[in-house]
């Protein structure tokens, strides 16, 4: 579906991407994960074109997504920060997109799952975190897209959110999607993902199933063995137990 | 890109300086009519402050509406839509709205005092075309700007710059010149130098069309002489065009370019 091969992006002086080589052959959820600054945010807007590729290509169903943009029919996205026209109320955001997407969307399911009735007519602007969180769930979910990215898609969500968020997860894995997620929640990833991609300073340094991740440290969980790899990264942590404290610091986000 | 467009023109037509703008020309134009008296003399002081004040207005919304709907634009690029149409769309629906506020703002008082029916129809519509030409000029700059600064002060006062210079400094260095070389014949130079600034290209159109080029002396005659003529209107035109063009084709240029 998705062949990405020898990506490298930087921003200014910033080498992002030294180099990136993946392919999403298989449907399933995939996560993408690594330290802040590692390019996981880089690494999807390449996927969608929002940042240009320095080297190498992205191809999309076997063609090469350089100038194209059809191909984003077939991608839903979440954007790590929900940033909306704050004029708009939340009805009306809804409708433009669907007009300028066209396309038959379903969005009301996506509003009943998460509660968001009561604030329909509300200005975007006005809303709390969360809510906008959902809002951009929606929007992002609300098409039937073969490839769904999201980026942090827990970020500001309550308990009873982020379960419907995994069941709903669950389902669209079921109807045979590509579901990429990049998060900082460990048990988040050991719940739902099929596959890890960690990323470190621009490289992929591991790719692999959750066991084979976690048989390949010497780890009992995730945490341990993401602690390993970065001790094993000359990032500058001891190996006295350090480590670990440093990873979990790391990926749970400054 | 229309779809863009649509919504930037619903989402420009929400705020309320777009009416104060209109407004504004609403009460200018209405007061140099009926209180200064005469429609050739409500032409003449309409153009003076047309000139500088599209231009300004033009450059102050373009930079503040693309660096207001940065939100709205990074929404839009994950959208199946290409990169050229999201800029564009945007571009035009803030010119558009301008030319709508300009020409709502001006035409309904000189309708109503009754333009229609006198001689001075034309220098009209020219002053109006003007005006037009120069909404669209510079918005597209600001938007070529501001799409190339992501820093908004940065790119606020270039923007402001660009337009002091073109509607200020321009003149004092082109007034420099014609009395530092008045021993040489500088009606060449005189033409090919208001090409260079939309904003003098206007004045001189308007000029032109209303007969008082005589008060320019004898390069105001070689000048008459060129765009009095249907090639000269033709060229000029022209050129005021290509100032249209040669940003929106930058627009385009960075747009495809940028990371976001």
């Amino acid at each position: 579906m998705i062949t990405i091969e020898n990506l490298h992006k930087s921003f200014g002086k910033q080498e992002v991407l030294k180099g990136v080589s993946l392919k999403f052959q298989s449907p399933g959820i995939t996560a993408i994960l690594g330290p802040n600054g590692s390019g996981k945010t880089t690494l999807i807007k390449s996927i969608l074109g929002m940042a240009l590729p320095g080297q190498g290509t992205i191809r999309f169903q076997g063609q090469d997504i350089k100038g194209g943009w059809a191909y984003r029919r077939q991608i839903d996205y979440l954007p790590q920060i929900a940033r909306f026209p704050e004029n708009l109320t939340v009805q009306e955001l809804l409708r433009m997109i669907q007009d300028l997407r066209g396309g038959q969307p379903d969005a009301e399911p996506l509003i009943r799952l998460f509660a968001l009735q009561p604030h329909l007519g509300n200005r975007l602007g006005n809303l709390s975190g969360g809510t906008r969180q959902k809002v951009n769930l929606v929007l992002a979910m609300m098409y039937d897209s073969p490839v769904l990215i999201l980026d942090e898609p827990t970020s500001g969500l309550d308990p009873v959110a982020t379960q419907r968020l995994k069941e709903l997860l669950r389902q669209e894995k079921e109807k045979g999607k590509y579901i990429l997620v990049t998060t900082h929640i460990m048990s988040f990833v050991e719940e739902m993902a099929d596959e890890v991609v960690f990323l470190l300073e621009g490289h992929v340094h591991f790719r692999g199933g959750l066991q084979e991740l976690k048989e390949k440290y010497g780890a009992s969980s995730l945490e341990r063995a993401i602690a390993r790899i970065l001790e094993e990264g000359e990032l500058g942590f001891s190996s006295n137990g350090h480590g670990e404290k440093a990873a979990q610091l790391v990926l749970r986000g400054a | 890109m229309f779809k863009i467009l649509k919504y930037s023109f619903y989402d420009l037509t929400r705020s309320r300086w777009l009416y104060i703008y209109g407004a504004f020309y609403l009460l200018l134009s209405a007061s140099l009519l009926w209180l200064g008296g005469g429609l050739s003399k409500a032409i003449i002081s309409l153009m003076n402050i047309i000139l500088v004040l599209v231009p300004l207005i033009a450059t102050m919304f373009g930079v503040m509406y693309y660096y207001n709907s940065r939100e709205f634009t990074e929404l839009l690029l994950a959208q199946p839509i290409r990169r050229s149409h999201i800029f564009f769309g945007q571009y035009l629906g803030v010119a558009c709205s301008l030319a709508i506020s300009l020409l709502l703002g001006v035409g309904l008082p000189f309708v109503l005092y009754g333009i229609f029916s006198s001689s001075e129809i034309w220098n009209f519509s020219i002053l109006l075309l003007v005006g037009l030409f120069l909404s669209f000029i510079f918005s597209a700059i600001a938007f070529f700007i501001a799409l190339r600064n992501e820093n908004r002060i940065k790119g606020f006062g270039l923007a402001i710059l660009v337009w002091l210079f073109f509607a200020v400094i321009y003149d004092g260095l082109f007034l420099l010149a014609l009395s530092m070389f008045s021993d040489y014949p500088l009606e060449r130079f005189a033409i090919g130098a208001s090409l260079f600034n939309p904003i003098d290209l206007s004045r001189i159109l308007i000029l032109l069309k209303l007969d008082i080029s005589a008060l320019m002396g004898y390069t105001g005659a070689v000048i008459q002489n060129f765009m009095g003529t249907v090639l000269g209107m033709a060229c000029s035109l022209g050129v005021l065009l290509l100032w249209v063009a040669l940003p929106a084709w930058g627009i385009k240029r960075v747009a495809v370019r940028k990371d976001f």
